[in-house]
């Protein structure tokens, strides 16, 4: 075939099909991206406070372990989770509040009266009255949770991943 | 650099040979009509590309099979544009393959020796109507459910097997869990399977065959 300055034919159908389907498949492929990765990019950090009852229930002096649940919707279902919580009064009107969960590998940790100590069943961390790490391996103390005290009804401020 | 690394892979793959062999054939004098089996090609590799993202997020159970779409519809990303496509696509690709299937038949193009081409085009033909049939339960909404227990019912109703048939489609006597299981299943991995399969002899004859000329007056 003579060499012409000019598209031929056969140039023209490739770059159109090449055109075409390029955009084609951004218009398609690009938003899929979005489609596959978009549930991790939510970001539902809430905040609520969690009445814990009236603060006088607790006993001054040994942590109290209570629970409550919170739900969520995670895409097509609500999933209920149960937290605890340990209420440590230290006196008539100070009071610390920690998560049960080891800081270690999320175990719960329960008090133990005899030593006056939080034991983590898993790896043996000992946490002090205060949360405080007394041995094992955990690299922080106890979560504690923010409190308030309105009409000598306790809350914690909870802070939903 | 470009040159000679496909001139290596060519060497090794026969690249130019599948393309002279595939795209490059000689073809008769056709019109946009004998497109369509291009375009059926297409569709399902669509409708393949979008039922994969959408098994990303579908739960095939009655519990979520509804909650799941609209979490889909709703929730995620783009997730409206894919599902979009997957519903017209599955409409269009019916569309598509009936024409394809009346231009051969019109044109005579089933004839020696390209019936085998014919049958498993029926076989074809008949998969996606499946695939529609069997999709169309997925949502699981008051359309798709009375939908398929009516569609359950129409074979429920031949003389001596009918309730045998209906039977095996629901998998027992009621429209319910297992019904949607072997529905979605039927719709993600027999059907694509007997389709893909059935492209591959298709598109094989019509390469090593060719295709027919529009028949004129002496045909």
């Amino acid at each position: 075939m003579a060499q012409s300055p000019d598209l031929d034919r056969r140039q023209f159908v490739t770059i159109v099909t090449a055109v075409l389907g390029s955009i084609m498949g951004a218009v398609v492929g690009l938003p899929a991206i979005g489609y596959l990765i978009s549930p991790a990019l939510a970001q539902r950090s809430k905040e609520a406070w969690i009445p814990l009852g009236v603060l006088d229930n607790y006993s001054i002096g040994t942590p109290t372990i209570i629970n409550f649940t919170r739900s969520k919707v995670n895409g097509w279902e609500k999933t209920v989770n149960s937290y605890g919580v340990y209420v440590y009064r230290k006196s008539q009107t100070e009071v610390l509040v920690f998560s049960n969960i080891c800081t270690h590998l999320s175990c719960r940790v329960t008090w133990n009266d005899e030593v006056q100590e939080y034991a983590c069943p898993c790896h043996d961390a000992h946490f002090d009255i205060d949360g405080g790490i007394v041995f094992g391996p955990p690299p922080r103390p106890l979560d504690g949770y923010e409190t308030k005290i309105e009409d000598g009804y306790l809350f914690i401020l909870f802070q939903e991943a | 650099m470009v040159k000679r690394l496909f001139t290596w892979l060519d060497e090794r793959l026969g690249l130019i040979g599948i393309y002279d062999t595939v795209l490059d054939r000689k073809v008769p004098k056709v019109n946009w009509w004998f497109t369509l089996g291009s375009a059926s090609m297409f569709l399902f590799v669509m409708q393949g590309v979008t039922g994969v993202f959408l098994t990303v997020y579908y739960v095939p159970s009655p519990d979520h099979a509804y909650d799941s779409i609209q979490y889909i519809m709703n929730g995620v990303a783009f997730g409206w544009l894919i599902r979009g496509i997957h519903h017209w696509g599955a409409t269009l690709m019916v569309l598509v393959v009936f024409i394809h299937m009346l231009r051969t038949f019109y044109f005579a193009a089933y004839k020696y020796p390209r019936e085998i081409t014919w049958l498993t085009g029926v076989v074809l033909l008949l998969s996606t109507l499946g695939m529609g049939f069997t999709g169309y339960l997925l949502p699981w909404n008051q359309r798709a459910y009375w939908a398929t227990t009516v569609g359950t019912e129409i074979p429920g109703t031949i003389p001596l097997i009918g309730d045998w048939i209906l039977r095996i489609m629901r998998g027992g006597t009621d429209l319910s869990a297992v019904t949607l299981a072997r529905f979605f299943s039927l719709h993600i991995w027999f059907l694509p399977a007997t389709i893909a399969a059935m492209v591959g002899i298709h598109l094989y004859l019509v390469i090593r065959l060719g295709i027919s000329a529009i028949p004129d007056k002496d045909d």
